[in-house]
C-alpha cells in the first residue's frame, strides 16, 4: 500500500494537465479513471483492512515455510497430536506435524491455484467474449450457444474428467479449474462488447481502416477491463472454493503436500478429538474467502461507472 | 405460448444430446476402461466382457447406441456394478438429495428474504450492514468447513442428530441446514438489489403518492418484480442441489446422487456418467423452463420469448 501514494499522483496528474488541457466539463479536478478508482476503492476502511490483511497473508504463506522451524511434511510420531502450546502455535496433527507450517504451506498452493486459474480462466473468457461479440451474427450465436450447453454441464464431472485426463499434480489442476470457469467471463465480456461494437469511436476506427485485430486490441480491450477486474477478482474466491472442494475428495492436491481443501479434510476427520485440525485451517481459509470477496465488492463499487451516484 | 414451449423443449433436447456427447468424448479421451481393476481376470474373460458391454465397438458405434438408449429409456447394467442399471441407481439416490435440496431451499429462502427485504428497507442503517454481513459470512464459509462444524456440534456433542448417515427420519435436519445457511447468504443479497431497484422505480412513486401504505407498496407493489433475481438465481441453484451438493453428501455421509458424480467419472463408468450428467442437465433445462414461465406471469414486459 505504501508505493502508491493516491492523492500525491492525483497532485501530480493534476499539476501536469494544468493549463494544457482544461476540463471543464468535470470542474477543477482532472484525474484518470484508474486514480479515481482507486481513491473509491479505498474509501472504506473496510476495504482497506481486507487489502492489508490479503498482502499481510500472502507474503507470509509465501515466505512464513522458510522461516519456520519445522518441514510442512516433517512428522513427530512421539508427539502426535496435541492442541497449540509455545512450540507449536496451532498444534500438530495426527502425524506430529506442525500445524501453522501446513497452513501456510498449503495456503501458499491454494492461493497460487486461485491465482493462476483465475488467470487461465480470464485468458479464455475474455478471447472468447471477445471473439464472439465481434463476429457476425451467427459465429457470435453458435458460439454463444455452446457457452449455453456448458452452463447445462455438472462442471465437477467435467472438472474430475479433466483432472484425469491431465493428472492430479497441482500446475495441471488450475488448468482444469480454469477450464471450466471461463463461462460468465465469456459472457460478461461479450456483452460489453455488443454494447460498445457500434458506438461512434468504434464506427470512426472502422471507417479509417482498422482491422478486426486493431479494433480487437486496440478498442475493446481497454473498455472490457474494468468488469473483467471485477468479475476475475470475484472468481478468485469461487476457484479456490473449487480447489478444496477437489482437494476435500481426495482428487486434488495429494498428501504429503497440503492445500487448504487437504487440511480441512483431514481436520474434519478428525474433529472430535482434535478440533484444532479443523478449526486452524478453516478459519483462515474462511478469512481469506472473506477478504477476497470484500475487494471484490468494492472493486465493483469503484469500477462501475452506474454506481457514481455514491460520489 | 405453445410456439414457446416447443421451441423450448426442442432447445433443450439439443442440449442434453450435446451434454451427453461432451461427456462421452471426454470420458474416452480420459485413459483407462470401465472394465479395469486390481483383480487378475483371464483374459479370455476379458474379452468376452469387452465384447459384452459392446466396447470392442468403434466409439460413434458406442455413442449412437447410448444415444438411442437414452431416448428410449432403456438402461443396461453397469459393468461396474453388475445386475444395476443407471436408472436404478439414480432412482435409488435421488430421494435422498431431493430431500436435503427441498429443506435446504426453503430453509434459504424463508431466511434469506425477509433478511434482504430488511436491509432493502432500511437501506444504509444499522440493520441494513448487520444483515448484509451475515449474507457475506454465509457465502464466504465454505460448506466443508460449516458442515463438520455443525455435525459437530449438534451431532456430536449436543447429540440431537446423527452426525452422519442416513437412518433416521430427521437425518435431513443439519445437511440441509448447512447449505440452508450458505444459501440463504446470496438469496439476501439478491433480494435487497432487487428490492432496492424496484423501490426506486416510477410506478412505486406513484403508488406512494396516492397513498399506499409502506407495507403495500413492498409487498403488493415491488415484491413481484424484486423476486425476479432471486427466481433466476434459483433455477440453475435448485438443480444444483437436487443433483446432489457432494461435499455436504461426504461430510454427512449421505447416499444420495453426488457421490456417483464422482465415482461415475473416476470408475470410467461411462453408462452412469453420462446417466447422471444427462440428468442434471434435464434438471437444468426443466428448472430453467419453470423459471422462465414463472418471469413471463410475474412481469407481463418479458413475455414468452422464444
Amino acid at each position: 500500500m505504501s508505493e502508491v501514494n493516491p492523492s500525491h499522483e492525483a497532485l501530480l496528474a493534476s499539476t501536469s494537465t494544468e493549463g494544457t488541457e482544461p476540463n471543464p466539463a468535470l470542474g477543477v479536478t482532472s484525474e484518470s479513471p484508474g486514480q479515481r478508482a482507486w481513491r473509491r476503492l479505498i474509501r472504506s476502511r473496510v476495504t482497506v483492512a481486507a487489502m492489508i490483511f490479503l498482502g499481510l497473508l500472502i507474503t507470509i504463506c509465501t515466505v512464513g515455510p522458510s522461516f519456520s522451524p519445522y518441514d510442512q511434511s516433517q512428522q513427530d510420531l512421539e508427539l502426535q497430536a496435541v492442541g497449540p502450546v509455545p512450540a507449536h502455535w496451532l498444534g500438530t496433527d495426527t502425524l506430529g506435524r506442525d500445524l501453522l507450517t501446513r497452513i501456510l504451506f498449503g495456503g501458499h498452493i491454494s492461493l497460487l491455484v486461485g491465482i493462476l486459474a483465475t488467470a487461465v480462466a480470464s485468458v479464455i473468457g475474455v478471447g472468447y467474449g471477445l471473439i464472439a461479440g465481434l463476429s457476425s451474427r451467427r459465429v457470435d450465436a453458435v458460439m454463444m450457444r455452446l457457452v449455453d450447453v456448458l452452463y447445462a454441464f455438472p462442471f465437477i464431472t467435467f472438472v474430475i474428467i479433466l483432472v484425469v485426463i491431465f493428472g492430479r499434480e497441482f500446475w495441471l489442476i488450475f488448468l482444469a479449474i480454469g477450464a471450466v470457469e471461463w463461462l460468465t467471463m465469456a459472457r460478461v465480456v461479450r456483452g460489453q462488447v455488443l454494447a460498445l461494437k457500434n458506438l461512434d469511436f468504434v464506427l470512426a476506427a472502422r471507417a479509417s481502416g482498422a482491422g478486426f485485430l486493431h479494433i480487437l486490441i486496440k478498442h475493446m480491450l481497454p473498455n472490457v477491463l474494468g468488469p473483467v477486474i471485477i468479475y476475475a477478482s470475484l472468481t478468485v474466491p469461487g476457484v479456490m472454493l473449487l480447489e478444496a472442494t477437489l482437494s476435500f475428495l481426495g482428487l486434488g492436491i495429494q498428501p504429503p503436500d497440503a492445500s487448504w481443501g487437504v487440511l480441512i479434510r483431514e481436520g474434519a476427520d478428525n474433529m472430535e478429538t482434535y478440533p484444532w485440525m479443523l478449526i486452524g485451517p478453516g478459519v483462515f481459509f474462511s478469512a481469506t474467502l472473506l477478504a477476497l470477496n470484500l475487494i471484490g465488492d468494492a472493486l465493483r463499487d469503484a469500477l462501475d461507472p452506474k454506481s457514481g451516484a455514491g460520489e | 405460448m405453445l410456439r414457446f414451449i416447443l421451441s423450448r423443449l426442442v432447445q433443450g433436447l439439443l442440449v442434453i444430446l450435446a451434454v451427453l456427447c461432451i461427456t462421452f468424448v471426454l470420458l474416452k479421451t480420459a485413459p483407462g476402461s470401465p472394465l479395469q481393476s486390481e483383480k487378475n481376470i483371464p483374459e479370455h474373460i476379458q474379452k468376452e466382457w469387452v465384447k459384452s458391454y459392446g466396447l470392442d465397438q468403434p466409439g460413434y458405434v458406442q455413442l449412437w447406441r447410448h444415444i438411442v438408449n437414452f431416448a428410449t429409456f432403456t438402461f443396461p447394467p453397469s459393468p461396474k456394478k453388475p445386475g444395476r442399471g443407471s436408472d436404478e441407481i439414480i432412482a435409488q439416490a435421488f430421494p435422498v438429495s431431493a430431500t436435503v435440496a427441498v429443506a435446504a431451499l426453503l430453509i434459504a429462502l424463508g431466511l434469506g428474504i425477509p433478511i434482504g427485504a430488511l436491509a432493502a428497507v432500511r437501506a444504509n442503517t444499522f440493520e441494513d450492514r448487520g444483515a448484509m454481513l451475515f449474507a457475506t459470512l454465509g457465502i464466504c464459509t465454505p460448506s466443508m468447513v460449516l458442515g463438520p462444524v455443525i455435525a459437530l456440534v449438534f451431532g456430536l456433542k449436543l447429540r440431537w442428530f446423527n452426525a452422519a448417515g442416513w437412518f433416521d427420519a430427521d437425518d435431513w435436519v443439519l445437511p440441509a441446514v448447512t447449505l440452508g445457511i450458505i444459501y440463504s447468504g446470496y438469496i439476501s443479497r439478491l433480494t435487497r438489489a432487487g428490492l432496492r431497484e424496484t423501490l426506486a422505480q416510477d410506478f412505486i412513486r406513484t403508488a406512494r403518492a396516492k397513498g399506499a401504505s409502506e407495507a403495500a407498496i413492498v409487498f403488493r407493489h415491488a415484491f413481484k418484480l424484486a423476486c425476479l433475481p432471486v427466481l433466476n438465481y434459483l433455477g440453475p441453484t435448485a438443480a444444483g442441489l437436487m443433483t446432489g451438493s457432494i461435499v455436504i453428501e461426504t461430510v454427512f455421509q449421505l447416499p444420495g446422487l453426488g457421490q456417483h458424480f464422482v465415482g461415475a467419472a473416476v470408475n470410467r463408468d461411462y453408462d452412469l456418467a453420462m446417466a447422471t450428467a444427462a440428468f442434471y442437465a434435464v434438471l437444468i433445462v426443466g428448472f430453467n423452463f419453470v423459471v422462465d414461465v414463472l418471469q413471463a406471469l410475474l412481469n407481463p414486459r418479458i413475455g414468452f420469448k422464444s
